[in-house]
């Protein structure tokens, strides 16, 4: 179980590390939002999982099996599952405002906030 | 339940601030009178801790290791109240600044939701939470990025998000790592738990984690570029609240979990540290001797002090955490005074690159007089707080015999001086270029609460400067348990 977790996690790490890499605006938001979720996966592992019985206190009992899993990961992923996915809407959105009034989504062209490179010693006036 | 007060008075203000999108008035008003109240909170805890020690609340009614547990030590106390004092500031500066009226109504709730999680931050004593409350101050400085609504705005947020993103997801991951090895997350219990055997070999790797992503949150070299290239987007009172905050509090959270919590971090670790630190304010100061935009130039400063505050933290002993926590009071304050002066000089000058002003000393002879006060503190000249900053790390430094680390922080300062010889010749000295009356480009007059701001915040950096003993001896105090193992309690 362990192994095939670790397994996936690394696949998922790389196929968002790849993403991430891209120059394309949308790839390295979809290769964070893969990150996220290899990151989820990694605090999720921390719970040892393997334990299939609830973490409910039974009828009767005054505490919690021994047994059950362990659900404080399960809250935190949770947690970070919700954060994460508010600013991958919020990254989204800025990303097709962008590609949209700038009519294209190439990364490394986005020099709006530079100075214009005409002079090759000092940087120019940036204007407002 | 006055040490949740930092972060629920924020967080309230955010919220009514934000129901009064429609009156602008009564909007800043809110803001105001709640920076205000902030500040009450913040004096009152700091009294409290000073008279009672370490006040501590823990959440839900669970037992401590368990429940989300929020702590004001002498420490975080301080820094609350430093917050708060540059909150009050800037909600003042803000009142009738020209530069903010046309973004709209969500500048008020996003700056107190940013003071919220900064506050917040410095008050958590949980892993999880700091890395909540990082978060938060993430979409916070996000949303004041993409206010201006322009393409330079946009870009500026996209370039900020993809990097910042970065960090967080790997301090999620290291957090998780932790948890899954110690089982804690409380930073008391994790202290214990790191000392125990089977986990201090596995620890490096972890705090490691922690560190690179704290490091590109801080602005260390060489994963700082993501800084000068966003900040300079932001109006100024936003921008002396963003570049006062946002690094120092990474700095902070820096010196917490190194400091305190895990003591027994590798000297291998720290060891690279302070050779970041090093290398973070040269090229920090470099880069701020390069450029001739006000704002550019001061971004780059902020990495340099940066590089200051981590060499405090890598020297690794007591008096070495208490000269950063001196240098940290001093440049959270410096710092954003610096940014409400290029704001006066973009307002009364009418550009903030140094190449299209020029006259200042004439125009505005007590902006000039301000300016040099800060200037000075900042480049680390006697009779102003940054000398002591300085003076305390760089003893420490030499004292260690790490003469290396200490020669280029003298170094820095001089090049530091260099570029503010830079904005004090160009901005004040020389004629204005244009023929052109000044205030050309700004038709509104400087507002009065403005220079009031900046003068108040002057005269606090005076102060520190002339009466540091106060102080530095708060800063030996606060952090006279650190590098200890028997630490916290």
């Amino acid at each position: 179980m362990s192994l095939i977790l670790m397994f996936t996690i690394s696949l998922v790490v790389a196929a968002g590390v790849l993403l991430v890499l891209s120059r394309d605006i949308f790839r390295l938001i979809v290769g964070l939002a893969v990150l996220g979720s290899a990151t989820n996966l990694i605090v999720f592992m921390a719970a040892r999982p393997g334990s299939l019985i609830p973490p409910v206190i039974e009828a009767g009992a005054n505490q919690l099996s021994t047994l059950a899993a362990n659900p404080l990961p399960q809250a935190l992923v949770l947690t970070a599952i919700v954060i994460g996915f508010a600013l991958l809407c919020f990254a989204l959105v800025l990303g097709a405002a962008l590609s949209r009034n700038g009519g294209h989504d190439d990364v490394d062209r986005m020099q709006a906030a530079e100075p214009p490179d005409t002079d090759p010693v000092k940087p120019s006036v940036l204007e407002e | 339940m006055l040490v949740l007060s930092p972060l629920l008075v924020p967080l309230f203000t955010a919220l009514l601030t934000a129901l009064l999108a429609k009156h602008e008035a009564w909007r800043k008003g809110a803001s105001l009178l709640g920076s205000l109240l902030l500040l009450l909170c913040a004096s009152l805890l700091l009294v409290d801790v000073v008279a009672g020690g370490r006040q501590s609340v823990a959440l839900g009614n669970w037992p401590l290791p368990f429940a989300i547990e929020l702590a004001a030590d002498r420490l975080s106390a301080a820094l609350v109240l430093i917050t708060a004092l540059l909150g009050t500031a800037v909600m003042l500066y803000e009142l009738r600044w020209i530069e903010t009226a046309s973004v709209g109504p969500g500048l008020h709730p996003l700056m107190h939701a940013l003071l919220a999680s900064v506050g917040a931050v410095f008050l958590a004593a949980d892993l999880f939470n700091l890395y909540v409350w990082f978060e938060l101050m993430l979409i916070c400085v996000l949303g004041l990025l993409v206010l201006g609504g322009a393409r330079r705005n946009l870009e500026a947020a996209f370039k900020y998000f993809a990097v910042s993103m970065l960090g967080t997801l790997l301090l999620l991951g290291a957090i998780g790592m932790l948890y899954g090895a110690t089982g804690q997350l409380n930073f008391a219990a994790l202290h214990e738990s790191a000392l125990r055997p089977e986990v201090a070999s596995a620890l490096p790797v972890y705090v490691g984690l922690i560190l690179l992503a704290l490091l590109l949150k801080a602005g260390a070299f060489p994963l700082f570029a993501w800084l000068p290239a966003s900040y300079h987007t932001l109006p100024a009172p936003v921008l002396a609240l963003v570049g006062g905050l946002l690094t120092k509090v990474t700095a902070y959270a820096l010196l917490r979990l190194l400091g305190d919590v895990f003591v027994t971090t590798p000297s291998m670790l720290i060891e690279s540290l302070g050779w970041l630190a090093v290398i973070t304010m040269l090229t920090g100061v470099l880069g701020a001797a390069y450029h001739w935009d006000l704002r550019r130039i001061l971004a780059f400063h902020i990495v340099s002090q940066i590089g200051y505050l981590l060499l405090g933290i890598a020297l690794a002993t007591p008096s070495g955490a208490a000269g950063a926590t001196y240098f940290l009071f001093h440049n959270m304050l410096v710092k954003g005074n610096l940014f409400l002066i290029a704001g006066l000089m973009w307002a009364a000058a009418g550009h903030y690159d140094l190449r299209r002003i020029g006259g200042l000393y004439r125009s505005q002879p007590l902006l000039a007089l301000l300016f040099l006060v800060n200037a000075f503190s900042l480049v680390g000249v006697p009779p102003t707080s940054g000398f002591w900053g300085k003076f305390l790390l760089l003893r420490e430094a030499f004292a260690q015999g790490r003469f290396v680390w200490g020669g280029v922080a003298l170094m820095v300062g001089f090049i530091t001086l260099y570029s503010m010889s830079k904005i004090w010749l160009e901005g004040f000295w020389k004629p204005h270029p244009s023929d052109e009356p000044l205030n050309v480009a700004v038709s509104a007059p400087v507002p009065v609460a403005a220079y009031v701001v900046v003068a108040g915040v002057s005269l606090i950096i005076l102060i520190m400067g002339i009466f540091p003993e106060p102080f530095v001896r708060y800063a030996e105090t606060a952090t006279g348990v650190f590098w200890t193992t028997g630490g916290m309690q």
